[in-house]
């Protein structure tokens, strides 16, 4: 099993969430040490790296001890070897959410990572690479941040170049 | 008047308009060394050890070596990929992608738009496999809600998935063909797609964006006599994968291009996140399908094809055998097709059928409160994911308890494949990295969503 417990969903043993569908909340200075468990107790790939701004849902369900905060970063890993899922939730900060790379124990996590901070703002310490990825490089603001509104931006591409 | 000099006289503002700034490859003195080892296409991490990229290729110069540009507008791209190389002479040293161009913003829309009209949302990301995009989102639904799918909707499901599956990798055989130079690969494999689409339009009544698949069931039984229609497609293609086999894997020149070329390990592959063909190549029998299987693989006989090298070659036996299975499956759903309901009798998810809403009052309310306000989903986060053409295609959704999705997240394999173009262009030469974008077989919808 994985060494270090991580704190699991309430009413939820390790095993029970392990078989079915359930999430972990790590807290942000374990984030990578458990990531770095998973991966030596047989989860072989990180498939993917997400984050979630819950702007208004600061009462969402989450186990004791573990302060809901406005962003949060899913990482989902997968183990070859057993056939399960796990997915791990850090909460990553209100104002200026950041937490570390994964970068450096799963490498495949390098434009999922750019990804959420391109349309998050949240800032992956240790990343080598963080810039924006499918927004425009002048582009101002994270689109998918609830308070960035939908259908009342400026269109902010670039100048149109005139005739030629 | 000065609007009117050319902009070509303007170089420099050419350039700022075109610039992506620090998203692009720039010189070697420029770039911080885990990003260097990036892009020379360093994966794997030992312990202890530590590897200085900075002392890879350290007797060429920024001066020797040359950074050109491939895309976004390259035909030979698969669509709107930017990628930008290195090159010591002929060969490649270090290649970035730049990705981005088509990016539409279809999570941020996905949010905006309520579970029933979802579907049409995420059917537009992978434009060629749209109805496991579908399957993928309306599972995803499925689970929060907690409804279940009628057997039939089930078995329509896979035949539906295996059917795209075929046309998707046919697909991918005519655009490697003709970035190989076999023109006649290209005609051919769009040739034998068309059967595939006629027989999606003779179903859904649309030939791409199929808005099949939705929470529930599917959007129409099948129509009278597609058992023929699928036994004609199914004996078409069997039939001519064989004359694929002449045309193209024993012939020398196709050989020589592909095998051997561009190979990659297993672990290598598992660090990266890849899956699907790429994954599969290096040996490793992973496929959603077989080793957590969803809605009736379990039930249906084929194999998973694995690869041996991790090579080109691998990769394109592996999507031609793929087509061969995907018929296999497709002959088995038409023989164990169940009777029964197209989609769940659910209220609460499907409409009232359209003989009751001319006769009462209470259907034709409750149709149009779930078109325009949607059905509510009880608050939660759950992730699924099913076996594109590509890879996992994972669904990562946060329900609130609304009638729209909070958050809609979705991993698209060839977001996470993309990853390895760095690693398979490395000191190949030029004219192999156009072979290397083809095996990967990126969809450009998908990557930038």
């Amino acid at each position: 099993m994985i060494p270090r417990p991580p704190l699991a969903p309430p009413g939820v043993l390790i095993e029970e969430a392990l078989a079915c569908d359930a999430a972990f909340f790590a807290p942000k200075e374990d984030y990578v040490a458990l990531a770095g468990a998973l991966k030596a107790d047989g989860f072989e790939m990180c498939v993917d790296v997400c984050g979630v701004d819950y702007l208004e849902y600061f009462d969402r369900a989450v186990p004791e001890g573990v302060v809901p905060t406005r962003f949060e970063v899913v990482a989902i890993f997968l183990s070859l070897s057993r056939r399960q899922r796990v997915r791990v939730r850090v909460q990553a900060g209100n104002d200026a959410p950041r937490v570390d790379t994964l970068f450096h124990v799963y490498p495949g996590t390098e434009a999922p990572e750019r990804e959420t901070f391109d349309l998050f703002g949240i800032l992956f310490d240790g990343h080598p690479d963080l810039t924006r990825i499918l927004m425009p490089e002048d582009w101002e603001g994270h689109p998918l941040r609830k308070d960035y509104g939908v259908g009342h931006v400026p269109i902010q591409f670039k100048e149109a170049p005139g005739p030629r | 008047m000065s609007d009117l000099t050319r902009v070509a006289d303007r170089p420099e503002r050419l350039m700022g308009e075109t610039s992506e700034g620090a998203q692009e490859l720039t010189r070697r003195i420029d770039t911080s060394t885990d990003e260097l080892g990036r892009e020379v296409g360093a994966v794997l991490r030992l312990d202890g050890v530590t590897l200085d990229p900075r002392q890879v290729d350290y007797e060429r110069h920024d001066d020797e070596t040359m950074i050109i540009n491939m895309g976004p507008a390259h035909p030979s791209t698969h669509g709107v990929l930017r990628l930008m190389l290195e090159l010591d002479g002929e060969f490649v040293l270090r290649t970035k992608t730049v990705i981005g161009y088509l990016h539409t913003g279809m999570e941020k829309t996905g949010e905006t738009l309520s579970y029933v009209q979802g579907a049409t949302n995420v059917t537009r990301m992978d434009y060629l496999s749209p109805v496991i995009n579908e399957l993928s989102y309306s599972m995803t639904v499925e689970k929060l809600l907690g409804v279940e799918v009628p057997e039939r909707a089930t078995w329509i499901r896979m035949l539906m998935s295996e059917l795209n599956r075929v046309s998707s990798h046919l697909v991918w055989m005519a655009t490697n063909g003709m970035d190989l130079g076999s023109t006649s690969m290209m005609i051919y494999g769009l040739r034998e797609r068309e059967l595939i689409l006629a027989f999606f339009e003779k179903t859904a009544g649309l030939r791409l964006n199929l808005n099949y698949v939705r929470p529930g069931g599917v959007a129409a039984d099948l129509p009278d006599g597609w058992q023929d229609d699928v036994e004609v497609i199914c004996n078409t293609i069997d039939e001519r994968t064989y004359e694929y086999d002449q045309l193209l894997t024993g012939q020398p020149i196709f050989r020589n291009r592909l095998v051997g070329v561009g190979s990659i390990t297993a672990e290598e592959a598992l660090a990266l996140g890849l899956t699907g063909p790429l994954l599969r190549s290096t040996g490793v029998p992973w496929d959603l399908r077989r080793t957590m299987p969803y809605l009736a693989y379990d039930q249906v006989d084929f194999d998973v094809i694995v690869g041996t090298y991790g090579d080109n070659f691998d990769r394109y036996a592996i999507r031609l055998n793929e087509i061969r299975e995907s018929i296999r499956i497709v002959r088995q759903c038409v023989e164990k097709m169940p009777k029964g309901d197209y989609r769940s009798q659910d209220p609460k998810v499907t409409p009232p059928p359209r003989a009751r809403i001319g006769e009462s009052m209470e259907a034709l309310i409750h149709h149009f409160k779930l078109f325009t306000e949607g059905f509510h989903v009880p608050a939660g986060e759950v992730y699924s994911a099913v076996e594109s053409p590509r890879g996992e295609l994972g669904c990562y959704m946060v329900a609130d308890g609304g009638p729209k999705p909070y958050r809609l997240h979705v991993r698209a394999p060839s977001f996470t494949n993309l990853q390895a173009i760095p690693l398979l262009m490395r000191g190949g030469s030029i004219s192999d990295a156009i072979t290397m974008i083809s095996t990967v077989d990126p969809v450009l919808g998908e990557v930038d969503r």
